[in-house]
C-alpha cells in the first residue's frame, strides 16, 4: 500500500521554536500511568513536597487505593550533607522493601531538588543494586521538571531499563510504549493473526516477563515520546521500524504495514487480519467526524502526540490545524507522521505560554487542545477545549479505538452546540 | 528525608498562590522549575476559576543553572508587570528555586517597577501550604495597610479567606450578613476578594474577624499591633459558637449580640424525634485544627454524638486541638501521615467520620461513612449551591450534610427487623443514596487475615498488609470467630457491625475466651447495651 501522501506535508515546515513560560508538567507524572502498568514495581521519587503535591494533584483520588509510589521529601537536614542524605534514602528504600515483598523493581526517581543539590541516584542505585539482589531490580531515571515535560518521563523510565536488559540472538519483534492493557492485547493479536513472533513488550507487567534485546532485534514504538529508548535501544544493535504512530484508521494501518513488511507478511494475509477492524474504525470515525468536518484546531504542548493527533484530526476527521504545538519535536519519530500531514499548521516546539494565547485568541479555534490550567480560563472566554492529559490517560491506539479517539474532540463541540441551545432558547 | 504517600498540604508556595490568586490586582512572579505550574489546575479545576491564577512561572530548566537564572527571573517579572499591568507583585522561590539562591526580592527590586514588589521567603523544606498562605497574606498586609482614621460607621475587616478554601466563598457572604443583623459592614474581606488598594485601607475598620486562624492569625496580630485593631478569637462555625462570636462581637463594639434567629434550624432538626437515632453515635474528627474543634463541639452537644477521637494534620495548632481533645476525654492525634490516621479509624471503628477528602477515601475502604468537614478539597468540595460552614445558615448546612452519609433513622429500625429480607438487606445501602440496590451476597468475600505477630499500630505496617479491595479481618489477640458466630455477625446491620465485632472481641479478650460463639456475642451486646 502507499500511503496518500500530500504533495507537501510539513517535514519541510519551518519550525517555530519559542523559549519562555512553559505551562505543562513533569516528567514525574509518568509514574501516574506507569506505576499501574508495571504491577511489582514502586516509583520513589526523591524530591520535595511539592513532587508529592504534584503526583497527588495529577492522579487526583481517584487511584488512591494504594499507590505503588511515594516521595522522599528531603527536609533541610537533608541538604546540609548529602552524606546523611543517602544513609537517609538506604534507609527509607530498606524499610519500604522490607515491608512490601511484593516489590521487584524499584525505581528511583529524580527531582529538581535532588538534582540541583546533586544527588547522584545512580550511585545510589547500584549501591541499593548490591544490598537487595536479586529479589529486587534497583533502577535510576530523572523525572524532574529542569529536564523532562511530561510524557518524557515515561521516555527516561523506559530509557534507564533498556542496558540492563538480557541479551539475545533471537530476531524478536520488540513493540515500546506503555499501553493500556487492552490495546496492548489487540496490538499483539493483529500481529501474531499475521505470524510474526515472538512478540514482546516493554515495559512489561512483572520483572519477570522483561524482554530481551539484541543485534537482531527490531522494534516499533507506540508513543511519539520515546526518544531516548530509541536512541537506548538503537545502542544496544536493535534496528527500529519507522512508522507513522497507529492512531487512527490510517496510522494503525500504516504502522501494522511497516511491521508486516519487515516480517514478510503476505498481502492477502494483511489485509485478510484488518479488513474487519479496520472496516469498523472507519465507520466508527465517520460518526465522529461528521461534527468534526471543517472545523479548526488549535494545540498547546503537552504530551508529544500532537503530531500524529494533528494527522489524524486533519486526514482522517477532516479538519484543520491552526497550529500544532509539542514540547520537543523528534523529527526521527514523527516524521512519517509530517510527511502526512498536509502543508498550512505553525509547527511550534516548546512555549511562551502568554504568546500563544495571544495566537489562539487571535485565531479563534473551533477546538483548542490545552493543559488542565488552561481549559477553564479558555473556556470562560468561549473557546471549546479538549484537555490533553486525557488523550495520554484514555485508551486511543489502534482500530477498536479509533472512534473513541474522534469522541474525546468531538463531545467537547457537541456539548457546547448543546449548551449554546439551551441558553438561546 | 521522610517517605510520604499522600500529603495533607502542599508546599508554602502553593499557599502564597491561594492568597495571590485570591486577590484582584495582586501578580505572583513565582522562580520555578515548569513542572510546578501543575499548581494552576487547582484553581482552574477544583475550585472551577475561570481565570489563571495571576502567576507567572519562571520556568527555568537545566540548562539556565549556573548561567542565567536570574535574568530569567528579572525577565518574566517585568515582562510580568508590563502584561498584567497589577497594582502590587509578590515574588519568590519554589523548592527547587531556593536551593540555587537567586534572591528573587533582590532581583525584582533591582528593576525599580513604580508599585510595591514584595518579597516573600518562605522556607520549602520546613514548612507547608497553610503556613505559606498565612506568611504571604501577612507581608502583604504589612507592606502595604497603615495605621489611618477610624471609619464613622462601625466597620470590620474578614481576615483568612482564600481561593481553594473550604467554602471560604460562602463563609464570608454568611458572615457579613450576620455582622450586619448587628449593624456592622465589612470595610475589607481579605486576602479572598481584595485588591492591594484595599489592604491599604484597613486600618479605618474598628476590628478585625479572624475567619480562618491559619491562613489569617499573623496578619491578625500585626493589624493589632500596627493599626491597634482588636480581632476576634471565637470561628462562627456551629451555633454555639455563633452565638459566642456574636458576644465577642458585642463585647468589641458594644452593639447588642440579639439578632433574628428565624433561619436557624439546626436545633429544632435536632431535637425533633426523627432524629433519635443520632443519639451517642461514635464519631472521629480529623482535619484542620479550626474546623475539628469547631465539629468536635457540634458533634458532641448540638447533634448528641460522642466524639471517640479527633485530631489535627496542622502541627502549628496542635495546642488548641490538644486542649479541645482534653474536653471530650479523647487522645489528640497530632500528625500529618495519613497512614497513622487510617489506623487510628481502624482501631476505633466510628460509626461516622467527619474528616477530609482523605479520611472519606479511608472511610470508603474501611466502610464507614464520612461527612467532609475541611480542606484538603476537590472539586466536590466546591458547590454550585450557597452551602457556608459558617454562622446560623452554616449550622443548617453542616446538620444537612453530616446526617445524608448516615442511614435514615426509620430505615435503620427496618433494617434491623427485616435483615434475613433478600432485597432489603443491610448491603443494599441506604435508600437515599445513588447507586443499584444488589442482591446478597450469599459465598464468602475473600479476606485478608492480618499475619499474627504484625504490629497494626505501626501504620507501615498496616500499609504493607493491605490489599485493595479486600476486608481485613483483623484478629485481636489470639480470639477467633467460630462460624455459626460469623455468620451470626454478618446479620448485624453493617453500621454497627464494626462496632458490634469490636465489643465482643473486647469482652472474649477481657475474659480470657479464646473462641466466639453465637453465645458469646449475644452475652457482649447484652454486657454493652445502653
Ligand atoms: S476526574 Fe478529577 S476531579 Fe473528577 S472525580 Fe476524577 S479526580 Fe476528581
Ligand atoms: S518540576 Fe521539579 S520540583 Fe516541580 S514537581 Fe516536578 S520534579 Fe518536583
Amino acid at each position: 500500500m502507499s500511503l496518500d501522501l500530500p504533495s507537501d506535508g510539513c517535514r519541510s515546515t519551518p519550525v517555530l521554536k519559542e523559549r519562555g513560560q512553559r505551562e505543562v508538567f513533569c516528567g514525574l507524572t509518568g509514574i501516574i500511568w506507569l506505576h499501574r502498568k508495571m504491577q511489582d514495581a514502586f516509583f520513589l521519587v526523591v524530591g520535595s513536597r511539592t513532587c508529592a503535591h504534584l503526583l497527588q494533584s495529577a492522579a487526583g483520588v481517584m487511584i488512591f487505593a494504594e499507590p505503588r509510589f511515594g516521595t522522599a521529601i528531603l527536609e533541610e537536614k537533608d541538604l546540609a550533607g548529602l552524606a546523611d542524605a543517602n544513609a537517609e534514602l538506604d534507609r527509607e528504600v530498606g524499610r519500604l522493601l522490607a515491608r512490601r515483598p511484593d516489590i521487584r523493581q524499584l525505581f528511583l526517581v529524580g527531582s529538581c531538588p535532588s538534582e540541583v543539590i546533586k544527588l547522584d541516584l545512580a550511585r545510589a542505585a547500584e549501591r541499593l543494586n548490591q544490598q537487595h539482589a536479586p529479589h529486587v531490580r534497583v533502577y535510576n531515571y530523572s523525572g524532574s521538571g529542569i529536564e523532562t515535560t511530561f510524557t518524557q518521563g515515561e521516555d527516561a523510565c523506559l530509557a534507564a531499563m533498556v542496558p540492563t536488559l538480557a541479551p539475545t540472538a533471537a530476531r524478536d519483534l520488540l513493540i515500546v510504549g506503555a499501553m493500556p492493557d487492552v490495546v496492548e492485547d489487540q496490538c499483539l493479536a493483529l500481529l501474531s493473526a499475521m505470524g510474526i513472533g515472538p512478540i514482546r513488550v516493554l515495559p512489561a507487567h512483572r520483572a519477570g516477563e522483561l524482554p530481551h534485546v539484541g543485534e537482531n532485534t527490531v522494534f516499533a514504538l507506540v508513543q511519539p515520546f520515546l526518544g531516548d529508548t530509541h536512541a537506548a535501544l538503537i545502542r544496544r544493535g536493535a534496528r527500529h521500524i519507522p512508522a507513522p504512530f497507529p492512531f487512527g484508521e490510517e496510522g494503525s494501518t500504516a504502522w501494522l504495514r511497516a511491521i508486516a513488511d519487515e516480517f514478510g507478511v503476505p498481502r492477502d494475509l494483511f489485509e485478510s487480519v484488518i479488513a474487519a477492524p479496520r472496516a469498523r474504525a472507519q465507520k466508527a470515525i465517520a460518526a465522529q467526524a461528521a461534527e468534526l468536518r471543517g472545523k479548526s484546531v488549535f494545540f498547546f504542548p503537552d504530551s508529544q502526540l500532537e503530531i500524529p493527533l494533528a494527522r489524524f484530526l486533519v486526514r482522517e476527521c477532516g479538519m484543520t490545524a491552526i497550529e500544532v504545538g509539542t514540547p520537543y519535536l523528534h523529527e526521527g519519530l514523527v516524521g512519517p507522521d509530517l510527511d502526512l500531514l498536509p502543508k498550512g499548521p505553525v509547527i511550534s516546539e516548546g512555549q511562551d505560554v502568554e504568546k500563544q494565547l495571544d495566537r489562539v485568541r487571535a485565531a479563534s479555534p473551533d477546538l483548542t487542545v490545552c493543559g488542565l490550567g488552561l481549559a477553564n480560563p479558555l473556556e470562560a472566554e468561549g473557546f471549546a477545549t479538549k484537555w490533553a492529559i486525557e488523550l495520554v490517560f484514555t485508551p486511543v491506539h489502534f482500530y477498536e479505538q479509533a472512534g473513541d479517539l474522534a469522541g474525546l474532540f468531538s463531545r467537547p463541540l457537541r456539548r457546547k452546540a448543546i449548551l449554546r441551545k439551551e441558553a438561546a432558547e | 528525608m521522610k517517605l510520604t504517600l499522600w500529603t495533607y498540604e502542599g508546599p508554602p508556595h502553593v499557599g502564597a498562590m491561594r492568597v495571590a490568586t485570591g486577590m484582584k490586582g495582586m501578580h505572583y512572579v513565582l522562580h520555578a522549575p515548569q513542572g510546578d505550574t501543575y499548581a494552576d489546575l487547582l484553581f482552574t479545576m477544583i475550585e472551577r476559576r475561570n481565570h489563571r491564577p495571576p502567576v507567572t512561572f519562571t520556568t527555568f530548566q537545566a540548562r539556565d543553572l549556573g548561567g542565567d537564572t536570574a535574568n530569567l527571573f528579572k525577565d518574566s517579572a517585568r515582562d510580568a508587570y508590563d502584561r498584567f499591568q497589577p497594582q502590587a507583585m509578590i515574588v519568590g522561590a519554589s523548592c527547587t528555586a531556593e536551593l540555587i539562591q537567586d534572591d528573587p526580592g533582590g532581583l525584582a527590586e533591582a528593576l525599580g517597577l513604580p508599585i510595591p514588589v514584595i518579597p516573600l521567603d518562605l522556607p520549602s523544606y520546613q514548612r507547608k501550604e497553610n503556613f505559606g498562605a498565612d506568611e504571604t497574606f501577612y507581608q502583604i498586609v504589612k507592606a502595604l495597610a497603615q495605621p489611618m482614621p477610624r471609619t464613622e460607621a462601625i466597620t470590620c475587616n474578614l481576615l483568612g479567606a482564600t481561593a481553594l478554601g473550604f467554602r471560604h466563598r460562602d463563609d464570608v457572604t454568611e458572615v457579613t450578613r450576620l455582622l450586619s443583623l448587628m449593624g456592622i459592614s465589612v470595610n475589607v474581606a481579605a486576602p479572598m476578594g481584595a485588591t492591594p488598594d484595599d489592604i491599604a485601607r484597613m486600618g479605618q475598620a474598628h476590628f478585625n474577624v479572624l475567619l480562618y486562624p491559619e491562613t489569617g492569625e499573623a496578619a491578625a496580630r500585626h493589624l493589632e499591633r500596627a493599626c491597634g485593631q482588636p480581632y476576634t478569637k471565637i470561628v462562627p462555625i456551629g451555633v454555639g459558637a455563633t452565638r459566642d462570636f456574636l458576644h465577642e462581637v458585642s463585647a468589641l463594639t458594644g452593639l447588642s449580640a440579639k439578632v433574628d434567629e428565624s433561619g436557624l434550624r439546626l436545633p429544632w432538626w435536632s431535637a425533633s424525634v426523627d432524629s433519635t437515632y443520632l443519639t451517642g453515635k461514635r464519631v472521629y474528627i480529623f482535619g484542620d485544627a479550626t474546623h475539628v474543634t469547631t465539629a468536635a463541639r457540634i458533634a458532641a452537644t448540638e447533634i448528641g454524638f460522642e466524639v471517640v477521637g479527633m485530631g489535627c494534620f496542622n502541627r502549628e495548632f496542635a495546642r488548641p486541638l490538644r486542649a479541645a481533645a482534653k474536653a471530650y476525654g479523647v487522645e489528640p492525634l497530632i500528625t500529618d501521615d495519613y497512614l497513622e490516621v487510617e489506623a487510628e479509624i481502624a482501631r476505633l471503628q466510628p460509626e461516622l467520620i467527619l474528616g477530609t477528602q482523605m479520611e472519606r477515601h479511608i472511610g470508603k475502604r474501611l466502610g464507614i461513612p464520612c461527612a467532609v468537614i475541611s480542606a484538603p478539597v476537590h472539586v466536590q468540595d466546591f458547590p454550585a449551591r450557597y452551602s457556608p460552614q459558617m454562622g446560623f445558615e452554616g449550622a443548617n448546612v453542616i446538620f444537612d450534610s453530616w446526617i445524608h452519609p448516615l442511614v435514615m433513622g426509620l430505615e435503620e429500625h427496618l433494617l434491623t427487623m427485616f435483615r434475613e429480607d433478600f432485597e432489603f438487606h443491610d448491603e443494599a445501602g441506604a435508600s437515599h443514596h445513588g447507586g443499584k440496590a444488589v442482591p446478597r451476597q450469599e459465598e464468602e468475600l475473600p479476606t485478608y487475615v492480618v499475619p499474627a505477630g504484625q504490629d497494626l499500630s505501626a501504620p507501615l505496617d498496616r500499609y504493607a498488609a493491605m490489599i485493595p479491595d479486600i476486608p481485613i479481618i483483623t484478629p485481636s489477640g489470639e480470639v477467633v470467630w467460630l462460624p455459626d458466630a460469623e455468620r451470626e455477625l454478618k446479620k448485624i446491620p453493617f453500621f454497627v457491625r464494626g462496632k458490634a465485632k469490636r465489643n465482643t472481641e473486647r469482652y472474649a479478650t477481657d475474659r480470657g475466651l479464646f473462641e466466639i460463639s453465637v453465645d458469646t456475642l449475644y452475652e457482649a451486646k447484652a454486657h454493652y447495651a445502653r
